[in-house]
C-alpha cells in the first residue's frame, strides 16, 4: 500500500472511531454539567461535577435508579443463563445429531427473532395480569426468552457447527466413555462460544426496553431501560437531563467493558451465525 | 459379479436392524435430538404463540381494561375501526418512512465503514472493531436520550455548532415538527444500528476471494467496476441478511420515539400505537387488533423479500 | 496385538443399500493389511466398523478371539489416526499424546515416561509443548500418530492417514509408518485410495468394490495375478491397456497386430467371441532396443505414436486404437467406477528413457507376450489368471514379512541390551 492510501485508510478509520463514540462523549460530558450549565449551548461543561452521580445514587433518585439496576442485572443474568443453558442442548443438537425437524427448529427461532416485540406486549400484558406475574421478575424473564433464545440458538448452533466432531470419536477411540469425551473435548471446543453467545444475549435482554416499561408498574422488577424512560416523566427533579444522563452512562458503563474485553469474540458471534455457512 | 452372492444362510442371532431401515442407533439419535432441542423449541413456541394467539382472540372483542363487564364480542370490528382511522394511516407512514431512509442510507454507510475496516491497517482494525461495537451494545434508551439532549434546543449544542446552516438558528426547535422531529429519531437509528450493518458486511466482504479482484485487476477493471461487478454480486447473500433483519427490526422501531418524542406531533409508529392503546388506554380489543395487524405487516416485508429476492435464510445462515 | 476376523460383514444404512456386503477378512496377528478402493467403496465403513464407530448390521467382528461387535471403541483397546489427524486444538502436543495414557489413569511419571519415548521414536521432542495449531502438516501427522503408538492397543487402524500430506512429506510419512509398523510388529489396518501406498505399505491388500472384495492378495499378486478387470485396471500406475481382441487359432488378434497365446492359455479363452486383453505399460519396448534374444517371447506391431513424455528415468508413448463400440462402453464403465477421466481408447506404452521414438511418428512397438491377461469383457473375470503362481507370490510376502519382523525384534532386543 503506498503511503498516500496507507493515510487515507487511516483518515477513514479515525472518522469512523469518531462516528461511533461522539455521542457517547456528549453523554459523559452531559452527565458532568452542573444545573446551571445545561443549557450553555456547547459540548463541554464549564467545570465537571460529579454531583449527577451522587444524585442517581445516594440523592432522591437513587430511589428510581438503584433497585431498576438490581432488577436489570438481576433479571438480565437469569434470562441469558436459561437461555443459553436452552440453546446449548438445542444447538449441540443441531450441530451434531441427525434428526428430522432440525429445520423447523431454526426456521422457528428464526421467526420468532423478526417477531414484533409490541405484538407479544400487548397480550401478555392482559395475560400477566390475570395470573400475577405482572410486574415481577419472572413476567420479565418469561418475555425475555423470546427475545434471547432464537439468536442464542443460531449463534451457538454456528459455533457448534465449527467443533470438529470426529474428535468425540478420536477420544472414544483412545478410551474416553461418552461422558469423558465430551467434558474433556468437546466441552473446552465448546466453551468460547457458549460464553460469545451468552455475552451477546445479554446485551439484546439489557437493551429490552418494550417489556420492561409495559410489564412492570413499580421498582419491584423495573429495568434501568423504563426507569430512565420515566425519569423524564416524572418531574420530581428540577431539571432531569443531566442525572438521566448520569444513569444512562452508568448503564453503559458494563456493556463498554464486555465490548472492549471481547470485541473479537462478539463480532465472530454476531457475523458468524448470520453470513457464514 | 458377486454381489448377486447370496447372505449367508445360517443366522446365529437375529439381525440388529429393524424392517424399516432405521438403525437403532439412528432411532436412538432422533429421540436425543427432540429431547435435547425440545425444551428450547418450546419455550420459543410458547413465548410468541401463545400471546400471538391470544392477541388475535383478544382483538375480536369490544374490552377495555377498566370495564371488563362491557367485555363483548365484536367480530372484526375492532380491525374495521383501526383501518379506517386515519391514525393507523399516519403511523404506517411514519414506520415506513423511517424503515425506508434508515436502512436505505445504513446500507450504504455501513458498506463505506465495512470497507474502511477490511482496508484498515493491521494495527487500527482492533480499535475499529471495538468502537463500532459500542454504538451497538449501547441502549437504544442511551442512545435516543443522547440524540435527543443533542438537538434539544434548551440543552444541545448542535443548534449553535450548525447555526451558519440555513434554517438552522439557536432557537430552531427541532421536535416542534413532524419532520425535523422524524429525522432526528432516524439520526438516532442510523448511528446505533449501521454498525451491525457493517459487521455482516464486513464478513460477506471477507468472503470475496482476493483473487477475484486480482484476476478483475489483470482483465482492466478500475477499482469502481471491481466493486460493482466482483464484490458486489458476490456477497448478495451478506447483503440481503443484512437488509432483511435490518427492514424487519426498523419497521418495529419503538424505544426512540418513545423516548424521543412519546408520539407527539404525529411521529408515532405502528408498534408504538399498539402500545398506546393497549398499555395507556387500555383499550385491550382495540390495541390487539391493532398488534396483530402490524404482526402481519411484518410477516408480509418477511415472506415479500424472501419471495422477491429468493433469500433462503435457513441456507445462508448455515444448513438447516 | 491381536488378530482381526471379519466374518460375512454387513452394513447397511437407512436407505437399505449395502455399504459393505458380506466381508470376511482374516488379518493376522502383526499382519499389516491395506484396504483399498475407489471412494464409495466401503473401506473407511469397514475400517469404522473394526474400531466401533459405526454398527455392524450383521456379521461378527472378531479381535484377538473375542466377539466385539457390542463393545463400545474404548473397550476394543484399538488406536486409530483420523483422515484430519483429529488432533485435541486445546491440548499441547504432549497432552495430546498422553490423552489415552490420562483416560486409563495411568500414573504420571509412567505418563512422562512413555510420552516422551513416543516422541523420540517420531522426533517430536521439541514440540512437546506446542499447540497443534502451531505444527505443520507433517508433525501434526505425527502427533497423531504418537497418540496411536503410546497406548499398547491391540492393532493400528489408519484412516487414510497422508492424503493432507504434499507429495514429497508423503513419501517420507510412507517409509516412516512402514518402519515402525514393522518395529513394533503390530497388527495394522490401513485405508487408502493411493495405490502406491497400498502397494507400498501392505504385507496384503484388500481390493474393494462397492462394499464387496474383489481380492485379498499380495501386492505382487495383485499386481502380476489380477483376479478380474477392476483389479487390474485399479493396480498400476499407469494403468493397464485393455485392447479388443479376438481368437484366431492360438493368437490373438488385436489393434497393436496378432499375439501368439501358449497352448494352456489359449485352451482358456477358448469359445468367446470378444476379449480384452490387458498389457501393462512395461510389457511394451521400442523395438529397436529389445535383445535379439527376447525378441522371441513377443510380437512387433508398427503404430503411429501421438504424444511421448519424456520422465528422465522412464519414457511414455500414447498410442491411440479403434475399439467397437460395445468395448468402448465397458471401458468407459470402468474408468467411471476406478474414479479416472473417461480415457481415451489409447494405449500407454512404457518405453526406455533414451529410445528414439518421437511423436507424430510411426514405430515399431514390441510386446512381450509371456505377461498378458486375457479378460472376459461381459463378466470382468481374468479368464488367464494362473491362481498358483498367485498363492506362492503371496506364501513368499508372507515369509518375508516373518522374517522382516524377526530381523526387527532382534535388533530392538540388541538395541535394549
Amino acid at each position: 500500500m503506498s503511503t498516500r492510501s496507507k493515510v487515507w485508510w487511516w483518515i477513514g478509520g479515525v472518522l469512523i472511531v469518531i462516528y461511533c463514540l461522539f455521542p457517547i462523549a456528549w453523554i459523559v460530558s452531559l452527565s458532568l454539567k452542573a444545573p446551571a450549565d445545561v443549557s450553555n449551548s456547547s459540548f463541554l461543561p464549564t467545570s465537571a461535577t460529579w454531583s449527577n452521580y451522587e444524585e442517581i445514587f445516594t440523592g432522591t433518585a437513587s430511589d428510581l435508579f438503584l433497585p431498576a439496576l438490581r432488577n436489570s442485572f438481576g433479571i438480565c443474568l437469569i434470562a441469558t443463563f436459561i437461555s443459553c443453558l436452552l440453546s446449548m442442548f438445542a444447538a449441540y443438537a443441531i450441530a451434531r445429531l441427525d434428526f428430522p425437524g432440525k429445520r423447523l427448529i431454526l426456521s422457528t427461532a428464526l421467526a420468532v427473532a423478526i417477531f414484533p416485540v409490541i405484538s407479544i406486549v400487548t397480550p401478555l400484558f392482559n395475560v400477566w395480569r390475570q395470573i400475577g406475574l405482572y410486574d415481577t421478575w419472572l413476567g420479565l424473564i418469561i418475555p425475555y426468552l423470546s427475545l434471547t433464545l432464537p439468536i442464542s440458538i443460531w449463534t451457538m448452533s454456528a459455533f457448534f457447527r465449527e467443533i470438529p466432531w470426529e474428535m468425540e470419536q478420536a477420544a472414544q477411540v483412545d478410551g474416553a466413555t461418552t461422558w469423558q469425551a465430551f467434558r474433556k473435548v468437546i466441552v473446552p471446543l465448546a466453551a468460547p462460544g457458549v460464553f460469545t453467545t451468552a455475552i451477546i444475549a445479554f446485551f439484546i435482554a439489557w437493551n429490552d426496553f418494550a417489556y420492561g416499561i409495559s410489564l412492570t408498574s413499580t421498582d419491584a422488577s423495573r429495568p434501568v431501560p423504563a426507569a430512565l424512560g420515566l425519569f423524564s416523566g416524572a418531574s420530581q427533579f428540577e431539571d432531569p437531563t443531566t442525572v438521566i444522563a448520569a444513569a444512562a452512562v452508568i448503564v453503559t458503563i458494563p456493556v463498554v467493558v464486555l465490548v472492549l474485553l471481547f470485541q473479537r469474540r462478539i463480532v465472530a458471534g454476531l457475523t458468524n451465525g448470520a453470513v457464514k455457512g | 459379479m458377486s454381489q448377486t452372492t447370496l447372505p449367508p444362510v445360517e443366522k446365529t442371532r437375529p439381525v440388529s436392524a429393524p424392517p424399516s431401515g432405521l438403525s437403532d442407533k439412528s432411532k436412538a439419535e432422533r429421540k436425543l435430538g427432540w429431547m435435547l432441542a425440545g425444551p428450547a423449541f418450546a419455550v420459543m413456541l410458547l413465548v410468541t404463540a401463545y400471546p400471538i394467539a391470544q392477541a388475535i382472540y383478544d382483538s375480536l372483542f369490544s374490552y377495555r381494561l377498566t370495564d371488563p363487564e362491557n367485555k363483548s364480542f365484536n367480530g372484526l370490528e375492532n380491525y374495521w375501526v383501526v383501518l379506517s382511522d386515519g391514525l393507523w394511516w399516519q403511523a404506517i407512514l411514519v414506520t415506513v418512512f423511517i424503515t425506508v431512509v434508515t436502512v436505505a442510507v445504513e446500507l450504504v454507510l455501513g458498506f463505506a465503514l465495512a470497507y474502511v475496516m477490511a482496508k484498515a491497517l493491521r494495527t487500527l482494525r482492533p480499535v475499529l472493531r471495538a468502537a463500532i461495537l459500542i454504538p451497538y451494545a449501547v441502549i437504544t434508551v442511551v442512545s435516543a436520550y443522547a440524540w435527543q439532549f443533542a438537538f434539544d434546543v434548551n440543552t444541545g449544542f448542535v443548534n449553535s455548532w450548525f447555526a451558519w446552516l440555513p434554517g438552522v438558528g439557536t432557537d430552531t426547535d427541532w421536535f416542534g415538527d413532524r419532520w425535523t422531529s422524524l429525522l432526528v429519531i432516524c439520526l438516532a437509528e442510523i448511528w446505533k444500528t449501521t454498525p451491525f450493518i457493517s459487521l455482516l458486511l464486513l464478513a460477506g466482504l471477507a468472503q470475496v476471494p482476493e483473487v477475484l479482484q486480482e484476476a478483475a485487476k489483470v482483465d482492466g477493471a478500475t477499482a469502481w467496476q471491481r466493486l460493482w461487478r466482483v464484490t458486489i454480486p458476490n456477497m448478495k447473500a451478506a447483503i440481503m441478511v443484512a437488509l432483511l433483519f435490518r427492514t424487519l427490526d426498523a419497521f418495529r422501531i419503538f424505544d426512540s420515539i418513545f423516548i424521543m418524542t412519546a408520539g407527539a406531533n404525529q411521529t408515532e409508529s405502528v408498534s408504538f400505537l399498539a402500545y398506546r392503546q393497549t398499555i395507556t388506554r387500555v383499550e385491550i380489543g382495540l390495541g390487539s387488533a391493532v398488534s396483530v395487524l402490524l404482526f402481519l405487516s411484518v410477516v408480509l416485508i418477511a415472506f415479500g423479500f424472501i419471495k422477491a429476492f429468493r433469500v433462503d435464510l435457513a441456507q445462508t445462515r448455515g444448513e438447516g | 496385538m491381536a488378530s482381526i476376523e471379519m466374518k460375512n460383514i454387513v452394513k447397511k444404512y437407512g436407505d437399505g443399500f449395502p455399504a459393505v456386503n458380506d466381508v470376511s477378512l482374516d488379518i493376522a496377528d502383526g499382519e499389516f493389511m491395506i484396504l483399498v478402493g475407489p471412494s464409495g467403496c466401503g473401506k473407511s465403513t469397514l475400517l469404522r466398523m473394526i474400531v466401533g464407530l459405526e454398527d455392524i448390521t450383521n456379521g461378527d467382528m472378531v479381535i484377538g478371539g473375542t466377539r466385539v461387535n457390542e463393545k463400545a471403541p474404548r473397550d476394543r483397546n484399538l488406536s486409530m489416526v483420523f483422515q484430519n489427524y483429529a488432533l485435541y486444538p486445546h491440548m499441547t502436543v504432549f497432552e495430546n499424546i498422553a490423552f489415552p495414557l490420562r483416560l486409563s489413569k495411568t500414573p504420571d511419571d509412567e505418563v512422562r515416561r512413555r510420552v516422551t519415548e513416543a516422541a523420540d521414536v517420531l522426533e517430536l521432542r521439541e514440540h512437546l509443548e506446542r499447540k497443534p495449531a502451531n505444527l505443520s502438516g507433517g508433525q501434526r501427522q505425527r502427533v497423531a500418530m504418537g497418540r496411536a503408538i503410546v497406548r499398547q492397543a491391540e492393532a493400528f487402524l489408519f484412516d487414510e492417514p497422508l492424503s493432507n500430506l504434499d507429495a514429497k512429506l508423503r513419501g517420507q510419512m510412507r517409509t516412516e509408518i512402514s518402519r515402525l509398523q514393522r518395529r513394533l510388529g503390530i497388527t495394522t489396518v490401513y485405508v487408502t485410495h493411493d495405490q502406491t501406498e497400498a502397494m507400498t505399505l501392505g504385507d496384503r491388500v484388500c481390493v474393494l468394490r462397492k462394499g464387496v472384495i474383489q481380492q485379498v492378495a499380495s501386492p505382487r499378486e495383485l499386481y502380476e495375478q489380477p483376479v478380474n478387470l477392476f483389479v487390474a485396471g485399479f493396480i498400476g500406475s499407469p494403468p493397464m491397456n485393455f485392447l479388443p481382441a479376438t481368437l484366431e487359432g492360438d493368437a490373438l488378434s488385436t489393434p497393436f497386430g496378432s499375439i501368439r497365446l501358449d497352448e494352456a492359455r489359449a485352451a482358456k479363452v477358448r469359445g468367446r467371441d470378444l476379449l480384452l486383453v490387458g498389457i501393462r505399460p512395461e510389457y511394451f519396448e521400442d523395438a529397436s532396443l529389445v535383445d535379439e534374444a527376447k525378441r522371441h517371447v513377443g510380437s512387433t506391431f508398427r503404430a503411429r505414436v501421438d504424444v511421448t513424455e519424456w520422465l528422465g528415468d522412464s519414457q511414455y508413448a500414447y498410442i491411440p486404437y479403434e475399439a467397437p463400440e460395445a468395448i468402448r462402453e465397458k471401458l468407459r464403465e470402468l474408468s467411471r467406477e476406478l474414479d479416472s477421466e473417461e480415457l481415451r481408447t489409447q494405449a500407454v506404452v512404457s518405453i526406455d528413457s533414451t529410445s528414439r521414438i518421437r511423436e507424430g511418428q510411426e514405430a515399431e512397438i514390441w510386446l512381450d507376450a509371456r505377461k498378458i491377461h486375457v479378460f472376459d469383457p461381459q463378466t470382468g473375470e481374468n479368464l488367464t489368471r494362473d491362481a498358483d503362481a498367485g498363492a506362492e507370490l503371496t506364501r513368499l510376502a508372507t515369509q518375508d514379512r516373518e522374517a522382516a519382523q524377526e530381523a526387527a525384534r532382534g535388533a530392538t532386543a540388541v538395541g535394549a541390551a
